[in-house]
């Protein structure tokens, strides 16, 4: 990995630099979503998706292209790769999914908003102002990009006045909530998985669902942020039995997703260890973040399915059409 | 081959209190949970820094970019050692020191996205 490490992180840092995200998508795949449903721009509470279900289906179109020229996803860029990203998009013209594959990444916001109807809080939503959150960045450890990107993110939840933000996933959870506020002097903002306010407002469903399931807790909610009980008290409260597998909660083991960016074949044994042991447990499992989803579901080999958890709550409400 | 020490080598990887690699006490605990089998991570690779082995430290650069800071080794440390933070900082060292990532001048246009 040594010659593309350069160009690979150089590249990511460019694009949060001057395109606010590290893959820039087209701006209709980030909002699309949110089409029909007629929430408002803006509010003291927001629906936050930090982009990060939308970016899975264009990175995986990245990592099918790129499988067949080498380890790392972004390998194949050279330094005037790198060079030309500046000016063009590169990494938008390399790969685009297929309208399946976003809608099944495009659902998951959808069903977060409905979940959250349902327990009757109302929230607004930032459309196009909805960016990234810098977390692979911060990953990495470019604190200095990703400091003066939050600065700008949270320039936008000042401009609309937001004071609490409702988050879809792990990452942008950890960042908004316990990564920004290092940096930024009087942050204000408060910060909450929709998985915690669900379970905080009792979310009920209209009819049990019931089966059983095996659930996989991300790192990032279950150490970082001790998002361990709510997901198991939510798929409980729609009649689903969960089986723990031994590395679970505060002991969860990795999707192997981190490392997909620059050790592709490192990250793929990693999600194969964690299905080899999720698999014997069930045929059906639970994700609560996109890296997790799509790398466990890579890697099941037809043992289990995997579904992220708002589509088993969504099982739960009567149908709306 | 004889090994070069450099002594200013943890000043140079640090940049706070927070990087705390001098609090392990190499019990090995870290290393048995690992979920990617990171032999040198975290003890070794701190260790290194602490005793100014650069050419150490550079030889096991894949180990510092493999690991996933899933904290699984973090939560069983007995030392109390911020191994992902720790982590991070080495990257961040290993970004300039050896891949000279530097931030390239503000692009002209800049989309959206
Ligand atoms: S578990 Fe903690 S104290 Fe033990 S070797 Fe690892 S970092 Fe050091
Ligand atoms: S944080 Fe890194 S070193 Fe620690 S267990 Fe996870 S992958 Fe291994």
């Amino acid at each position: 990995m040594a010659i593309s490490t350069t160009h690979t992180i150089g590249i990511l840092a460019d694009n949060l630099e001057s395109r606010k995200s590290v893959l820039p998508i087209p701006k209709d795949a980030v909002t699309h979503w949110a089409d029909g449903l007629n929430l408002p721009r803006g509010g003291e509470t927001v629906l936050y998706t930090g982009q990060m279900y939308q970016l899975i289906p264009y990175i995986e179109a990245l990592v099918t292209q790129e499988r067949k020229l080498g380890d790392s996803w972004l390998a194949s860029f050279s330094g005037v790769g790198r060079f030309v990203n500046r000016f063009i998009n590169i990494a938008a013209l390399m790969g685009r999914p297929s309208p399946e594959e976003r809608q099944r990444y495009e659902r998951i916001p959808r069903n977060v908003a409905r979940l959250l109807q349902k327990v009757g809080l109302e929230f607004g939503i930032l459309y196009e102002e909805d960016w990234y959150s810098g977390a692979l960045m911060y990953d990495l450890g470019e604190d200095e990009v990703v400091s003066a990107h939050a600065a700008k993110v949270y320039r936008i939840f000042q401009k609309y006045g937001v004071k609490r933000v409702i988050t879809i996933d792990p990452h942008t959870t950890n960042m908004l909530r316990s990564v920004y506020p290092k940096w930024i002097p009087d942050y204000q903002l408060r910060v909450q998985s929709y998985l915690e306010l669900l379970a905080e407002y009792g979310f009920t469903p209209d009819h049990p669902v019931g089966g059983e399931v095996t659930v996989h807790d991300s790192c990032v909610y279950a150490r970082y942020e001790h998002i361990i009980d709510e997901p198991r008290f939510l798929l409980n409260g729609v009649g689903l039995a969960v089986k723990e597998p031994v590395h679970s909660k505060s002991r969860t083991w990795c999707c192997g997703g981190p490392a997909e960016s620059l050790f592709p074949a490192k990250a793929e044994a990693a999600a194969k260890q964690r299905v080899n042991e999720l698999a014997q447990l069930s045929s059906q499992g639970v994700t609560m973040c996109p890296i997790c989803w799509v790398n466990l579901e890579k890697a099941t080999d037809g043992r289990i399915h995997f579904q992220d958890i708002s589509e088993w709550l969504c099982a739960g409400l009567a149908p709306t059409e | 081959m004889a090994t070069l020490v450099n002594p200013n080598l943890i000043d140079q990887v640090k940049q706070s209190d927070a990087f705390n690699a001098a609090a392990c006490m190499n019990c090995g605990i870290c290393t048995a949970v690992c979920p990617m089998g990171i032999e040198h991570l975290p003890r070794e690779l701190f260790r290194y820094v602490l005793l100014g082995l650069e050419e150490d430290l550079l030889a096991h650069r894949d180990a510092v970019y493999s690991c996933l800071l899933c904290r699984l080794c973090e939560v069983n440390c007995p030392a109390e050692v911020h191994i992902a933070g720790n982590v991070r900082t080495l990257r961040h060292y290993l970004n300039q020191a050896v891949f000279h990532v530097k931030r390239m001048p503000r692009a002209r246009k800049a989309t959206t996205g």
